[in-house]
């Protein structure tokens, strides 16, 4: 499983921070970024879905390779 | 407050100062979003407001067509803003609050840094010693008013400590905030001379700091640059006005209104002592059902949208809190679902404008909420008929008589 960030979507709320900072962090302006290439190891996959359902700007998804 | 006419048809004659929306709007809103979801009024200088989450996100990114110059729904003439010597000196706006493109972003992203995930939870012993300190002194009476004696304590002394000034006055600062958003809503004499105060606090606050320089938030943002320009003092000085403003009566509201609502609910009060992994949703759950904040905006030019035409001159009312009650974009909207996990809730706002102090509010409430619920797990709310509000454009009680039990 992967996530990923549009960050031209980002507004910066930092749900995604905040729900889940193994799997993501922000800038000085906010700006979110998955960490580790976007991969959620299994035990993380509940957070990382938290993270795409809290999101208020649709600016987190799940990518399939 | 109260002293207008009755409402009788909230979609074209509405009134955000009516007692009864102000105590609880939602039966007004949910009317609203299925039979004219984009009501008007005359009331107050006009306005537009807007119930559904779509519309919602959608306004908030129409800028600069719908600009923030103008965030409060009863405004002031330009000229008298001009013509005041206090204003003159010290400036009127409050950057990047009132900011439009293209000075909006670099004047937010001198801010933006300072309240980040990792630079809030800097703060957070500061606020946790402050909730302790401040229960200290009222438990053993077994009774408080967890608005006036608590929850607004906490961001007045918080922001208080961030932007460096006297923690010792927070009461003054707490009175004249209040006096620029609650009574000076709708009195303008009042507002005028509540931020003619304030703006001669910080602007004399700024000048010194300019003289000499401290290790504080001031210095650092008189140090900042804009397009290699050094930033103008009054943008510094609006800042740190606008600090003070947004950061007190907001988290005041979401605090206490959190707090009345486990005082009233004593199963989910009970949830969240047994379950206090639960903090972090329910309090993204708290400030989805009872957002405090309504911003303004102002039409620069004509809009067409979802039926209506706003133009120029025209004000909007980012009305957040009925967004988040929507049920075309939350299930089960009007329950309050402590561990809610599709939760896009937009109570921060949305769009260019997003509350920058998000984080901080948060680490706040997050705070204010544990500390709580480990001193005094049990309370209850004395007499409803005693809790007042405030209303308007940031909504939250102002009185919480609770008793809970003594500690032996």
């Amino acid at each position: 499983m992967r996530v990923k960030v549009d960050p031209d979507k980002c507004e910066g709320h930092n749900r995604c921070c905040a729900l889940a900072p193994e799997l993501f962090d922000v800038d000085d302006y906010g700006t979110a970024t998955a960490l580790n290439d976007g991969i959620v190891p299994p035990e993380l996959e509940e957070k990382a879905k938290l993270a795409v359902q809290n999101c208020p700007e649709y600016a987190i998804e799940f990518v399939n390779e | 407050m109260g002293t207008n006419p009755p409402v009788n048809d909230w979609s074209s004659d509405y009134d955000i100062f009516d007692e009864d929306y102000v105590r609880d709007p939602s039966p007004v809103w949910e009317e609203l979003r299925t039979k004219c979801p984009i009501a008007h009024t005359e009331r107050w200088g006009g306005s537009w407001m807007p119930t559904k989450y779509a519309d919602l996100q959608a306004f908030a990114r129409m800028v600069p067509a719908l600009s923030s110059k103008n965030v409060l729904v009863v405004s002031q003439k330009r000229e008298e803003i001009e013509f005041d010597p206090v204003l003159a000196e010290y400036g009127a706006a409050v950057p990047p609050i009132t900011s439009d493109p293209p000075e909006h972003v670099p004047m937010r992203r001198l801010l933006l840094p300072l309240f980040t995930p990792k630079a809030t939870e800097a703060h957070r012993p500061f606020t946790e010693a402050l909730c302790h300190k401040l229960i200290d002194r009222f438990i053993d009476n077994g009774a408080c008013d967890a608005a006036l004696d608590y929850a607004v304590h906490i961001p007045a002394k918080t922001i208080a400590h961030v932007i460096g000034v006297d923690e010792e006055r927070t009461d003054e600062f707490v009175g004249w905030i209040r006096g620029v958003l609650e009574e000076g809503n709708t009195d303008l004499e009042k507002r005028n001379k509540y931020n003619r105060i304030l703006r001669q606090f910080f602007g004399e606050l700024v000048d010194e700091r300019k003289v000499e320089p401290q290790d504080d938030l001031i210095s650092h943002l008189l140090a900042q640059e804009i397009n290699g320009q050094p930033v103008a003092r009054k943008a510094v000085i609006g800042m740190c006005n606008l600090l003070l403003v947004a950061g007190i009566d907001t988290t005041w509201s979401s605090i206490g209104s959190a707090l009345l609502h486990f005082a009233i609910h004593p199963d989910h009060r009970r949830r969240l002592t047994r379950e206090p992994d639960l903090f972090p949703l329910a309090i993204e759950e708290m400030l989805r059902v009872y957002a405090p904040v309504t911003m303004a905006r102002q039409v620069t030019e004509e809009v067409h949208t979802s039926g209506v035409t706003f133009k120029p001159g025209d004000k909007i009312l980012m009305n957040f809190p009925a967004a988040n009650l929507d049920p075309e974009a939350f299930e089960d909207a009007d329950k309050v679902i402590l561990d809610r996990e599709k939760n896009r809730h937009i109570a921060f706002g949305i769009g260019p404008h997003r509350c920058a102090g998000s984080n901080l509010a948060r680490m706040e409430m997050d705070v204010a909420l544990r500390v709580w619920f480990e001193r005094i797990p049990e309370f209850e709310l004395m007499d409803p008929d005693a809790v007042t509000w405030a209303g308007g454009q940031v909504r939250g009680p102002r009185n919480l008589p609770f008793r809970f039990p003594s500690p032996a």
